[in-house]
């Protein structure tokens, strides 16, 4: 970690930052889409257990991390399936489906962690891209261009998002079925249709999250590894108002905290590590306190979407 | 989570019930064959397990009993139209405060202590509970969100607890590196109903406030008006009710039965605070809320049955070494196909309809379940 004085901590804090942010960004980003279609996937812990599990199991088997991103994608993806014909072609209730799909996925993954791996272990990960000439940079290289692709792709996700979102005719869709689904419906949009697929982008890019956290970041893989970052990327959506510029600040504001926050272990500062621990959530909750305000949702958000005889 | 009277809608809703648990034990099996083990050794230990003996009834009643607390307070957050998925965290503050009045006042008499220790878990969880309720209420912050939040925190706090400020001085003498509070004043332990086992009188607590919540929703003022801004909030504030106010008493409510569950678990089961204590309860309170159909008295036969389940994981794990982390799964997929099922029973014959590819639906819109209706309040 270099040299722990003055500038040293900094640079290392914000560094830490900028990489923590990823699971946030794929995570979030992937539930803007879903959310800007009208369905609340809570489900998102969940998916990005599997997909962390998904992703080191063929990391380990194969070799190869690039075969786990895939195979966490899909795992993400097919799980987005699940929840998309629970909740969109079933019209289930949105906030206890995703319950459901988290519970689902915690017994699952907690039963294929015992039964195939039982121990920690680690796999191949991707090694860290120096980008030529501009990682030399002084404090600004470090801090932003010595991270391995997957950081850098999270990134490159926010502007790529707000392109789609907003510059498409898939979209405008989107954002037409979240918001007036019968006025979409009756210039001929298949509401249901896109919620699915919203729902399942969202979870392959959960699944992607929980990859960056296994073969992207740590190399192994624990029991419980997402520890409700899942849901925090879900609380991000409404502290970002449902926009990419906004969650990118969201994700990045808690990445530094938890970047702190795990500074201050390594300094062995005497503060509770438990209450270091905390402040995310805390300040989570202080966040959509402060920031949401409903007028940004999208006005669909949540409610089943039924075709009505004139 | 709609009213429903006629006998074949009854008949509908318990064969749906039944279905989604068969359904999710199917899925189930192929979990069990992808563990690399046999599903009927499985499930034959995990069925028969419960029925084997003292032991077996016993400890699944051990186990019902914080599922039913917490069911019954889910029920009436979720009947009052809000979602709290906190049961974890409300358990957790309950046993902390309950142990923290315990521990503080040890040489008081139990008829004293007691009651104190209930009453402290009860607060504690309807604190926070009501923290959520309140955010809801005053400030639209989502309360699926901020109860996932709290219990979070709950969570770590737990741990900060035990393994500083209220940590067992035995433990910091002879180190077993098990993190745990010290054991609570005997004389306040609740007294075991059978000999010999652990199924102590917090059940009979528990199926005596189901009794209680369903004369308070169905036979009280404010039980109703916490109905009525369930059913339908605009219509309920129409009729001159805050809305608001009775959201943030029933999540109180709701934590209240959380805390009772810790408090109950503490001074039934374990006899002190440890890690993990709430284990996966505040979810399956969950299960059994929806699986008893959002009743109060339907929890009751809910809640034995889920902890039959539990222990049976528990015995399936010791006789197939199947992870018992499967029931988790399991009550996951439960509580997948029970809301997925919702529309077969809002619109029975939606499938009917649907098969013969007749026209759009001409039933009137159903009454969407209570956290629907969280973005137009």
């Amino acid at each position: 970690m270099g040299a722990i004085s003055g500038q040293g901590i900094v640079v290392g804090i914000l560094a830490t930052g900028i990489r923590l942010a990823a699971p946030f960004l794929f995570a979030s980003l992937g539930e803007m889409f879903s959310q800007r279609s009208g369905v609340f996937n809570l489900g998102l812990e969940g998916i990005m257990m599997m997909g962390a599990f998904a992703g080191f199991m063929t990391s380990l088997g194969a070799g190869s991390p690039w075969l786990g991103v895939l195979a966490a994608i899909g795992v993400g993806a097919a799980l987005g399936l699940l929840m998309a014909f629970i909740s969109v072609t079933m019209q289930a209730e949105q906030g206890i489906s995703g319950i459901g799909l988290h519970m689902f996925c915690w017994g699952l993954s907690g039963l294929l962690f015992r039964v195939y791996l039982g121990f920690i272990t680690s796999c191949k990960g991707f090694s860290p891209w120096h980008i030529p000439v501009l990682s030399h940079i002084p404090v600004l290289g470090p801090i932003l261009f010595q991270h391995n692709w997957m950081v850098y792709f999270s990134l490159l996700l926010v502007p790529v998002s707000w392109f789609v979102l907003y510059r498409t005719t898939w979209g405008l869709k989107v954002r037409a079925v979240g918001t007036t689904p019968q006025a979409a419906d009756t210039l001929g949009v298949n509401v249901n249709a896109i919620r699915c697929q919203c729902v399942v982008l969202g979870g392959a890019m959960a699944g992607l999250a929980g990859a960056f956290l296994t073969v992207g970041q740590a190399n192994m893989y624990a029991d419980n590894i997402t520890a409700g970052r899942g849901f925090i990327a879900v609380a991000l959506v409404y502290f970002g108002r449902w926009s990419p510029m906004g969650i990118l600040l969201g994700s990045l504001l808690f990445s530094m905290m938890n970047a702190l926050q795990l500074w201050v272990q390594v300094l062995g500062i005497s503060f509770p590590y438990e209450f270091a621990v905390i402040m995310p959530y805390v300040m989570t909750i202080a966040a959509l306190a402060v920031a949401v305000r409903r007028v940004w949702a999208p006005t669909a958000l949540g409610k089943p979407f039924r075709r009505e005889a004139g | 989570m709609k009213k429903h009277t006629g006998a074949s809608d009854s008949l509908l809703q318990v064969g749906v019930l039944v279905g989604a648990l068969v359904l999710a034990l199917l899925v189930g099996a192929g979990l069990i064959l992808l563990a690399r083990a046999s599903p009927i050794a499985a499930y034959k230990a995990m069925f028969t397990g419960p029925f084997s003996g003292r032991y077996g009834i016993t400890e699944s009643l051990v186990k019902a009993t914080p599922l039913l607390l917490i069911g019954l307070g889910i029920v009436i957050s979720f009947r009052s139209g809000i979602l709290n998925i906190g049961g974890e965290g409300q358990m957790i503050a309950g046993s902390l405060a309950g142990a923290a009045v315990a521990l503080a006042l040890p040489g008081w008499p139990a008829v004293a202590l007691l009651p104190l220790t209930m009453i402290a878990g009860i607060l504690a969880g309807a604190v926070w509970g009501g923290i959520a309720g309140w955010l809801k209420a005053c400030l639209s912050v989502n309360e699926i969100l901020s109860t996932v939040m709290l219990n979070q925190i709950a969570f770590q706090l737990n741990l900060y607890l035990i393994r500083g400020p209220m940590i067992d001085p035995q433990e910091v003498a002879y180190g077993t590196g098990c993190p745990q509070t010290a054991l609570l004043p005997r004389s306040i332990w609740l007294p075991r109903i059978i000999r010999g086992t652990r199924f102590h009188w917090g059940l009979v607590i528990a199926v005596a406030f189901a009794v209680l919540v369903y004369v308070f929703l169905w036979r009280t003022t404010i039980g109703y008006r916490m109905r009525a801004s369930g059913a339908g909030p605009q219509a309920a504030r129409a009729a001159g009710i805050g809305v608001e106010n009775y959201q943030i008493l029933a999540m109180a409510f709701a934590g209240g039965f959380a805390g009772l569950a810790g408090v109950v678990e503490v001074l039934g089961v374990h006899h002190r605070v440890l890690e993990g204590l709430s284990g996966g309860y505040g979810f399956s309170g969950i299960v059994v809320a929806l699986f008893g159909r959002l009743h109060p008295l339907g929890c009751i036969p809910a809640s034995i049955l889920f902890g039959m389940l539990t222990l049976g994981a528990d015995m399936m794990q010791r006789a197939v070494s199947i992870p018992a982390a499967i029931v988790m799964a399991i009550q996951g997929l439960v509580v997948l196909f029970v809301v997925g099922s919702d529309l077969l029973i809002r619109q029975p014959d939606l499938l009917r309809r649907r098969l013969r590819m007749v026209g759009p639906s001409i039933a009137p819109a159903g009454g969407a379940a209570g956290g629907n209706k969280e973005v137009n309040s």
